[in-house]
């Protein structure tokens, strides 16, 4: 697996004092020296924090993030092996089958799946995860999921992942069974909020399916989508609430409005105010994979996208997302390089 | 197979065209609405379709504004129309 030149270290940051804002400075304790999480009252300080004290705070969530998780960066590639038609009513999804949407169900046939997997892994991502929309998966789903697996395998050498909705206990087992390493399931949004977005399930249900990938031993990566009007005291908890859960990873995620949806008219969310959320989320997780997901490209466009990767981020999804296009992954690797990052080994993952 | 820009997105060109004429610019591939002739860019109204078309596969076919099945995978996409054939990243 290639890895890209590391050159000098940003461990040199480390150095840097002076944050100039009493949240901070308790953050530069609290997380940085001793590993600690800030809580739901003090990131809510964070995402309070005047424009003037942003880049203080990118600052120590890059620090946070080099001392805790390291330099690497994990790249991801992500695919939708069953797009569209979902049961679900989650107000920000295209996938839905309830909203007017232009998104079309189709399934991907598993060679195109192997090919995906194939050109995902040249990019040096170490992560491919295979994506349905579902409620939960079915035994039709869950047979293609294995025999995908399988075919991966034979002729790609990554880590597999899933999110294939709310699981049952069997089906956890099932998938932890075949190697899937880990899986993903979003909390999306606060608890306080998540009525508000969703109404065909529960919060709860989503916690039970986490709990239970946990308790198997996959890797559990659960998301946050912000923007969707939620307040900055619900942003907060959000980061709370996944920091309580422990995950592997947290992909963040911007809204997108898209067309069709009950979300449709909200507006594209501030690029000041996502990377004062980037900063928070990586105060409440210093040892957590915080990956670049949906919506950056519209919310932080080019710079923020750089800003983001110096201020707590060290993951990236490369190339598209399931039904919207990302940034080339030309550009997000060269920028990878320009930073002196250096992609996480698969070896790394293991 | 000869490629042929349709101009629905930068990069798109379409590839069996299932034996019917080739694609005309009648309908948005964002909103499905029709375009409204007038020189290339398109009108103000369909700009910001334009845009998104940047950063999301077209929707709807240009030349009959049927859904199209639409599969996007990391590094590439496709779009079919049932009669006008596949459109490619
Ligand atoms: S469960 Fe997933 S695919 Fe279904 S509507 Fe919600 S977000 Fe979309």
């Amino acid at each position: 697996m290639t890895t890209q030149a590391s050159g000098t270290t940003n461990d040199d940051r480390t150095t840097t004092n002076g944050t100039g804002h009493p949240i901070l400075e308790t953050a530069r304790q609290q997380v940085l020296e001793d590993g600690i999480g800030l809580t739901q009252a003090q990131l809510e300080e964070v995402l309070r924090l005047p424009d003037e004290a942003l880049p203080a705070a990118l600052e120590l969530a890059h620090l946070v993030r080099l001392r805790h998780c390291g330099e690497d960066v994990e790249v991801e590639g992500i695919i939708s092996i069953k797009t569209g038609g979902c049961p679900e009513d989650c107000h920000f999804c295209s996938q839905s089958g309830l909203f007017d949407s232009p998104v079309r169900g189709v399934w991907l046939d598993i060679p195109e799946l192997v090919k995906a997997a194939k050109e995902t892994a040249a990019t040096g991502a170490t992560e491919f995860c295979i994506v349905a929309a579902v409620r939960g998966p079915d035994i039709k789903l869950m047979n293609q999921i294995k025999f995908a697996i399988d075919r991966i395998r034979e002729e790609v050498d990554i880590n597999i992942a899933c999110s294939l909705g709310m699981l049952t206990q069997r089906q956890v087992d099932q998938l932890a069974s075949w190697g899937v390493h880990r899986y993903n399931h979003n909390l999306e949004t606060a608890r306080s909020y998540f009525p508000q977005v969703v109404t065909t399930h529960s919060y709860e249900e989503r916690l039970e399916t986490c709990a239970m990938v946990k308790d198997a031993g996959m890797e559990l990566c659960c998301g946050a989508l912000i923007g969707m009007g939620e307040s900055l005291e619900q942003r907060a908890e959000l980061a709370a609430q996944l920091a309580a859960l422990e995950p592997h990873e947290v992909p963040l995620n911007f809204l997108n409005p898209r067309p069709g949806t009950p979300l449709e008219n909200q507006g594209i969310m501030d690029g000041k105010d996502a990377l004062r959320a980037i900063a928070a989320f990586r105060l409440a997780m210093p040892r957590t994979v915080l990956r670049y997901a949906g919506g950056r490209e519209l919310t932080l466009g080019d710079l923020g996208t750089r800003e983001g990767l110096l201020g707590g981020i060290n993951a990236v999804i490369v190339g598209n997302y399931l039904t919207t296009l990302g940034r080339p992954a030309t550009a997000d690797l060269n920028l990878l390089v320009d930073l002196n990052m250096p992609i996480k080994e698969l070896q790394k993952t293991l | 197979m000869s490629a042929v820009s349709t101009g629905s997105t930068p990069e798109a060109t379409i590839g069996s065209t299932a034996g019917g004429p080739l694609p005309t610019e009648d309908f948005c591939g964002h909103c499905g609405e029709a375009y409204d002739g007038g020189e290339c860019p398109p009108s103000y109204a369909h700009q910001r379709c334009r845009e998104r078309l940047a950063m999301e596969p077209p929707r709807y076919c240009a030349a009959c504004r049927r859904r199209m099945k639409v599969q996007v995978t990391p590094l590439g996409w496709t779009a079919e129309c049932s009669r006008h054939g596949v459109l490619a990243s």
